[in-house]
């Protein structure tokens, strides 16, 4: 009757005392399937909480390799993993913290050829990605797809976060229609981030999937949230549908998925890049 | 209209560091121009060459996004908070 070894159920105890959760709850977790797009600042304590929570498949997709620079935020790589795939040090983190949890990685780079096939197995997506570019291309395939995405960005001591259920609430383009030309918005590597709101902003994309597979509550769809950690302080505004929304919108003008081409240079008035994290441009 | 205008992290470098300022305006458009003329440089981060607001920055006020009211002509009240907001990517 009840599908859990002793041993999930002592794990998982204080999760099934909770009336939202129970054993069936704990159960939608134990069978749902959950991808998290990038193993970074956001992927990090997402991934981490996710795989303590039971989720019974957890893919990670990151074509990256440890770089030391990374280690103040991306807590799911250690100083000896340095130079080695991020997917493989969140593969080992993740299954040290929860052998129970199957962890499948993608050391791919999210492409509009490869990103149909990433999430179609998936129940939830979960986005960590470090560029508009790929922010972009994930919306729109997650719009097509019918998947829904839990989106968040952070740069400095900002962070925002948007749960996008298709067909239901606004996607990111509602909010967003297009993305910045290059070099007007920074990227952390160029304009630096504070470690700790990525685990603030990466935590809290994992409880919006965990909402999302029980059923539970009231997810951010609907409602860009927007933390301030320098002023400590939240906040929220209104995410409504476009009906001109170029995606999801009533007459949709993409209809297949676009990659931008977007280079990562900032205009002289940027702040100084961190030499040994600047990546490829997408 | 006495209006609090949230400014984003991006901008604070224009604000001297200020997240929050209080700027006279009948409207949302001319809140952010008096914002312009408080804060020289505001003008150039929001609209483009074409003298219309950027698309990859919303402008809220009292948390509803402007392009579902009235745009820029919406008419602001005392007390009221205009809130800009870029999109940010970062994520890594």
């Amino acid at each position: 009757m009840f599908p859990f070894s002793e041993e999930e159920i002592v794990r998982y105890s204080r999760h099934i005392i909770l009336q939202e959760v129970g054993g069936v709850g704990q159960r939608k977790l134990k069978d749902a399937r959950v991808l998290v797009v990038g193993a970074g600042g956001l992927g990090s304590p997402a991934a981490f909480y996710l795989a303590a929570a039971g989720i019974g498949t957890l893919g990670i997709v990151d074509d990256d390799v440890v770089d030391l620079s990374n280690l103040q935020r991306q807590i799911l790589h250690r100083t000896e993993d340095v130079g080695k795939p991020k997917v493989d040090s969140a593969h080992r983190a993740l299954t040290a913290l929860n052998p129970g949890v199957r962890v499948v990685t993608y050391r791919e780079r999210l492409s509009a050829a490869n990103v149909m096939d990433l999430i179609r197995d998936y129940d939830v997506i979960v986005d960590g990605v470090d560029n508009f570019s790929t922010r972009y291309l994930l919306n729109d395939a997650c719009v097509m797809a019918g998947k829904p995405l839990v989106d968040a960005g952070i740069l400095r001591w900002d962070g925002m976060l948007m749960t996008i259920r298709p067909g239901e609430g606004p996607c990111y383009r509602c909010v967003f229609p297009e993305p910045p030309p290059a070099g007007v918005i920074p990227s952390c590597q160029e304009a630096g981030v504070i470690g700790a709101i990525a685990g603030v902003m990466g935590t809290l994309q994992a409880l919006e999937a965990i909402k999302l597979i029980l059923g539970v509550g009231e997810t951010l769809s609907g409602r860009l949230l927007l933390f301030d950690a320098l002023e400590g302080r939240f906040r929220q505004v209104n995410a409504a549908q476009d009906p001109d929304c170029p995606v999801c919108g009533d007459h949709p003008t993409i209809t297949e998925l676009i990659e931008y081409d977007l280079a990562c240079e900032l205009p002289e008035t940027g702040a100084a890049a961190g030499p040994t994290e600047r990546k490829n441009p997408s | 209209m006495s209006v609090r205008v949230r400014v984003p992290v991006l901008l604070r470098n224009l604000t001297g560091g200020q997240a929050e300022v209080t700027v006279d305006g009948a409207t949302v458009g001319e809140v952010l121009a008096a914002l312009e003329g408080r804060y020289p440089g505001v003008r150039e981060r929001l609209y483009d060459e074409q003298g219309v607001l950027r698309r990859f920055v919303n402008v809220y006020l009292n948390d509803k996004d402007i392009r579902t009211l009235e745009g820029e002509a919406t008419p602001v009240a005392d007390g009221d908070e205009v809130a800009i907001v870029p999109a940010i990517a970062g994520g890594s």
